[in-house]
């Protein structure tokens, strides 16, 4: 198991936002955590990148206890998130957004000299993220001036160039539309097998397509967890949170 | 070439000049002016550095300015007056306090930044004050300028503008550098949002921090060269208000542009030495210039003239 959540608790004042989690995700398959709004889908995904403090549960990640390490040492050890609302350095171009992220990946950021504007195998390296997401030729827009939904692949070029083992990913085809979101998809399903992921996801067409096993999340309380096919055919989440009349 | 090349290229020359002209002129007054100009330009550079890159506000920048300058005047006291020994203790003092003003006030941002930097300067200036052995409030006078052997005649104001002239040609290159290096990649992602450095595994606090060391040595090597220049060093370069100084050149020039503080001390203390020769309210007139810069001029006097530049292309 890549990452084993254990009874994973986050209380705001006496909201149990996170009530005793548990979940396990294997190296190679993609996760998904769904569930209604205010459910603490974001909450949780925070706690597990580092952001906010666990009151109580472990976080076991490739086999170490990280539940007491702030985020950037998680982050370096290759957890690496996506935000739900559009969060990238905006005064950067897509290119040097993606450069950041491999460089502090290197760990050789302490050097004040050479311009990594002039750095060839790091520029390579960002067009190669980029094309992956395929905004190549977007490479030298500064990312403000980028489309919505450019914003949302370049937030997940950014995370792939940080070479993580484990993809934290909120929400990555939120705001998008139909096609965009379509080649989002496309791209995690080329993902999945080399690098995990835990997804957040609204889309159901997106997570009933792509994951492996899916967590129901309602008030910070796991109602159900299993397969795409288990949790379709789960009434409790029928009724709790996918309808009951809906038909998917 | 690219408009902050010429910029700067235009900048360095005029700088470089104003010796040859003023002598031409025989208005040997204005070297000294000039002195001045180039030692805040150094002070306000350093400060850009973080403001402008690492969105740090340091409201108690002066502390450096006047470690560097009782670097130079407490050696000269005990009778040091080897000018390697006073600028190597001037940068090794404002690099020490740099780490430890640092080490506590990164951790803040935004208000509380400003506040604690300002505390810093404030109990540094009241130090300053109560060292009765070095003047206490009415400071102290230096015997004689740094010496540098027979090759740098400091007490030469020719010689002293182009050593400053040096300094903050080196400073300004070095900076320049700096910020499209890794390093100043990094500080600017986590000025722009440091959420999301984090996110990539940025330990924001130590950049931070090498950013605050780096520009706080800058500006005690300025205050080292104020103290050659005035021969007097008192508590009063470190006031608040100094600090206020050095970030209203900052602000005039460009935040974030590097040549622009350079800029706003020449803007700065010229229309001080104009101005105060006429009124000695000339703050009066000041204010209302500096508002117009702030309303009119994106960033700044620098910003401005880039963006009349770009415009006729668009």
């Amino acid at each position: 198991m890549l990452l084993v959540v254990d009874s994973l608790v986050k209380r705001f004042g006496g909201l149990v936002a996170t009530d005793n989690v548990t979940l396990a995700v294997p190296a190679g398959q993609i996760h998904a955590i769904i569930g209604p709004n205010g459910a603490g889908k974001t909450t949780l995904l925070s706690q597990l990148a580092g952001e906010l403090r666990s009151d109580a549960g472990t976080i076991h990640f490739d086999g170490e206890d990280i539940t007491a390490l702030p985020a950037h040492i998680r982050a370096a050890r290759g957890l690496a998130r996506s935000f739900q609302i559009n969060s990238v350095f905006k005064d950067f171009t897509a290119l040097e957004n993606v450069a950041l992220a491999i460089q502090v990946h290197e760990g050789h950021c302490f050097r004040f000299w050479g311009q990594v504007a002039k750095d060839a195998a790091l520029q390579s390296a960002a067009l190669g993220f980029l094309a992956q997401v395929n905004l190549e030729e977007r490479a030298n827009i500064i990312a403000a001036n980028l489309a919505y939904g450019e914003r949302r692949a370049l937030e997940v070029a950014i995370a792939l160039a940080s070479r993580p083992k484990l993809l934290l990913l909120d929400e990555p085809t939120s705001g998008m539309g139909a096609n965009e979101s379509a080649e989002i998809v496309t791209l995690l399903a080329k993902l999945k097998r080399t690098l995990t992921i835990l997804l957040i996801e609204h889309d159901m067409n997106a997570v009933f397509a792509l994951a492996d096993r899916i967590t129901v999340l309602v008030y910070g309380r796991t109602v159900a967890a299993g397969s795409p096919e288990e949790i379709r055919a789960n009434t409790d989440v029928r009724r709790a949170y996918l309808g009951e009349d809906e038909d998917f | 070439m690219q408009s902050r090349t010429v910029v700067a290229a235009v900048i360095f020359t005029a700088l470089a000049l104003v010796p040859s002209v003023a002598t031409a002129l025989n208005q040997s007054f204005y070297i000294d002016v000039g002195i001045r100009i180039l030692i805040f330009a150094i002070a306000a550079l350093s400060l850009d550095l973080i403001l402008g890159y690492g969105g740090m506000v340091s409201f108690g920048h002066a502390a450096f300015l006047g470690i560097g300058a009782y670097a130079v005047g407490i050696l000269a006291y005990f009778g040091v007056h080897n000018g390697l020994a006073q600028f190597v203790a001037a940068i090794v003092v404002s690099t020490l306090a740099a780490l430890f003003i640092g080490a506590v006030s990164v951790r803040t941002t935004g208000v509380y930044f400003i506040m604690t930097t300002l505390a810093f300067g404030q109990m540094l200036y009241f130090l300053a004050v109560s060292m009765s052995k070095f003047g206490g409030d009415d400071g102290m006078n230096i015997s004689s300028t740094s010496d540098f052997g027979g090759w740098l005649d400091l007490h030469n104001p020719i010689v002293l503008y182009y050593t400053c002239f040096c300094f903050l040609l080196g400073f300004a290159v070095f900076s320049d550098r700096l910020v499209g290096s890794r390093f100043g990649m990094v500080l600017r992602a986590i000025h722009m949002n440091e959420q999301r450095a984090v996110a990539i595994g940025v330990g924001s606090f130590r950049y931070k921090l090498t950013a605050f060391v780096i520009s706080g040595a800058m500006c005690g090597v300025s205050g080292a060269l104020l103290a050659n220049q005035a021969l007097f060093v008192s508590p009063a370069i470190m006031h608040w208000t100094r600090s206020g100084e050095i970030l209203i050149m900052v602000i005039l020039g460009g935040i974030g542009t590097l040549f622009g503080p350079i800029i706003g001390a020449v803007v700065y203390l010229l229309l001080e030495s104009t101005l105060s020769r006429i009124t000695e309210h000339w703050e009066i007139i000041l204010g209302p210039f500096l508002i117009i810069v702030v309303l009119f001029a994106h960033r700044g006097m620098l910003g401005w003239i880039a963006e009349r530049r770009r415009a006729p292309t668009k």
